[in-house]
């Protein structure tokens, strides 16, 4: 196969062939026969057999969900997490208002003062999780990687208020001292086993 | 009549309602977990180890949920047409022995409720009733969905009457008799009649499936539509019956065929019992297995199938086992 067949072949594995369809019967008669010739190959006892053979070699592949749960990718975008530095603990945001900005739900709210050696500071930073749409914007936008995204997908509440609170989304200071806090990979970032799951694409573009 | 008659026939009547009532909510349970296990999945895990107090939890939903009788029903139709599905169920059990005889205390204990000598014709005769209940719910349901599940429910139903009774018919010839306990006594001697008639049991077996309105057959259910077919309307212990009468119909006929085709409880031995539960239980796990692997088919395929294939070959059979019988 020369380098340009390859790069058009379109087949993304070797075991696809094409189905032998035959045609329609037209007369009772044709129509007996191909009922005839259905029961009798055996079709049917190949489908008893395969459900069959899966009940017993019992590979079950349900995932008992609060029990056990599937790892998520590092790029998946759910409730935020605000990082704080390394050395000193304090948090990351300069209270640039990029993320307040940029957020197209208008769900971050950010209130900055000037604080006694007239340096920025924020005051109030609230994100509404109620109305945030999960876009990510505010975590690629933020210059210093203070707002990024967590895996923190089970957001359930009775009440709207529990979607405000800052603190939970603050890494506790514990953990930066004892070097807990995780980083965001970046946006590039790939799930752990991606490498067994990559599959030839089906078109060359 | 005697006292001791009269009480055991209601003993056996109240153990057959309530034994044959929990099975059908072991019925569900079985076939919920063997169908997730065929398409490896776990099924009910939660109520309960295993999820076997699923049925409880079932039992106590149907029972508590309201009753709704919906605005433009025809109201005693609709109430009475689970009754009539639920109670043809059981009515046809009567006839069917369900164990080899035992003796408690010097008592004889027949597990029939009554040998009549119609047996075989009572069954099918109260089976085929049983058609009312889908047929009379969907159509007083005012719900065009209902309405045509019912009517295809209703074709499909007496179309394969005709293979039922035609495929039992040859069996028949052979005993000289329609009581059950006579076929069994006939194959103790003879053998079993499957080794005589392997064509009716292969018909009477797939008849089988459309009586109970299991897979390849389950044109009860719009399936395609993704609509409940006739139980559209119904909710709560209505639709229990409705689904106690489909699996007790299940179970009864899962007694039916090896008692007919193979050699039922043979001479009452408790091995013989053993056995005679086996071939019951498989043919039980046959409607589920097949629910699992095998699509349905459309109603003009199966009225095909009927009509032009299975009833033709059961006349052969008849007139073949008249002729070497002559």
């Amino acid at each position: 196969m020369s380098k340009q067949e390859m790069f058009k072949d379109r087949n993304i594995s070797e075991d696809y062939f094409f189905l032998d369809i035959e045609d329609y019967p037209t007369t009772p008669w044709e129509k007996f026969k191909r009922v005839v010739k259905r029961s009798l190959k055996g079709e049917l006892f190949v489908g008893l057999w395969v459900v069959l053979r899966e009940m017993i070699k019992f590979d079950i592949h349900t995932v008992q969900y609060p029990e056990e749960k599937l790892p998520i990718g590092p790029r998946y975008r759910a409730v935020h997490e605000m990082k704080r530095l390394w050395e000193s603990g304090t948090e990351r945001c300069i209270g640039c208002g990029l993320c307040e900005k940029i957020c197209i739900s208008k769900c971050i709210r950010i209130e900055t003062r000037y604080d006694e050696n007239q340096r920025k500071e924020v005051g109030e930073y609230s994100i509404n999780l109620g109305r945030c749409i999960y876009c990510g914007y505010c975590a690629e936008v933020c210059p210093e990687l203070a707002i990024t995204h967590g895996g923190e997908y089970e957001n359930a509440s009775e009440q709207r208020e529990h979607f405000i609170l800052y603190e939970d989304m603050l890494t506790p200071i514990d953990d930066v001292l004892n070097k807990k806090q995780r980083e965001f990979q970046g946006f590039g970032a790939i799930t752990p086993h991606e490498d067994e799951r990559l599959k030839k694409t089906p078109l060359a573009y | 009549m005697d006292v001791a008659y009269l009480i055991a026939t209601v003993v056996k009547i109240v153990i057959i309602l309530l034994v044959f009532s929990a099975l059908a909510g072991f019925g569900t349970y079985f076939e919920r977990k063997v169908l997730a296990f065929m398409q490896r999945r776990l099924g009910p895990m939660y109520v309960g180890p295993y999820g076997l107090l699923q049925i409880a939890a079932d039992g106590i939903k149907l029972f508590t949920k309201e009753d709704i009788i919906p605005a433009n029903v025809v109201k005693p139709i609709f109430k009475i047409a689970p009754v009539i599905t639920a109670a043809t169920a059981f009515m046809a059990a009567a006839a069917i022995p369900f164990m080899p005889s035992f003796t408690i205390g010097g008592y004889e204990v027949k597990p029939i409720v009554s040998d009549i000598n119609v047996g075989l014709l009572y069954i099918f005769g109260v089976m085929g009733v049983g058609l009312y209940g889908p047929l009379l719910g969907g159509m007083a349901s005012a719900n065009k969905w209902s309405i045509i599940s019912a009517a295809r429910s209703a074709a499909v139903f007496i179309s394969y009457e005709v293979v039922t009774g035609l495929s039992i018919l040859a069996p028949v010839m052979m005993v000289g008799s329609l009581s059950l306990i006579d076929f069994n006594n006939w194959q103790i001697e003879n053998g079993w009649i499957v080794m005589y008639q392997p064509l009716a049991f292969i018909l009477f077996w797939i008849a089988a499936f459309a009586e109970t309105g299991r897979t390849p057959f389950h044109l009860v259910a719009n399936d395609h539509e993704i609509i409940d077919g006739f139980g559209t309307e119904y909710s709560g212990m209505r639709w229990g019956l409705f689904f106690i009468g489909e699996y007790a119909n299940m179970f009864f006929i899962s007694f039916v065929i090896p008692l007919i085709f193979l050699g039922g409880f043979g001479e009452g031995t408790f091995v013989d019992g053993l056995l005679f539960f086996g071939k019951m239980a498989f043919f039980f796990f046959f409607f589920l297995w097949t629910r699992a692997a095998w699509p349905d088919v459309r109603p003009d395929q199966l009225m095909w199938l009927c009509w032009k294939v299975l009833m033709p070959l059961a006349v052969i059979n008849v007139v073949i086992t008249g002729i070497v019988m002559m």
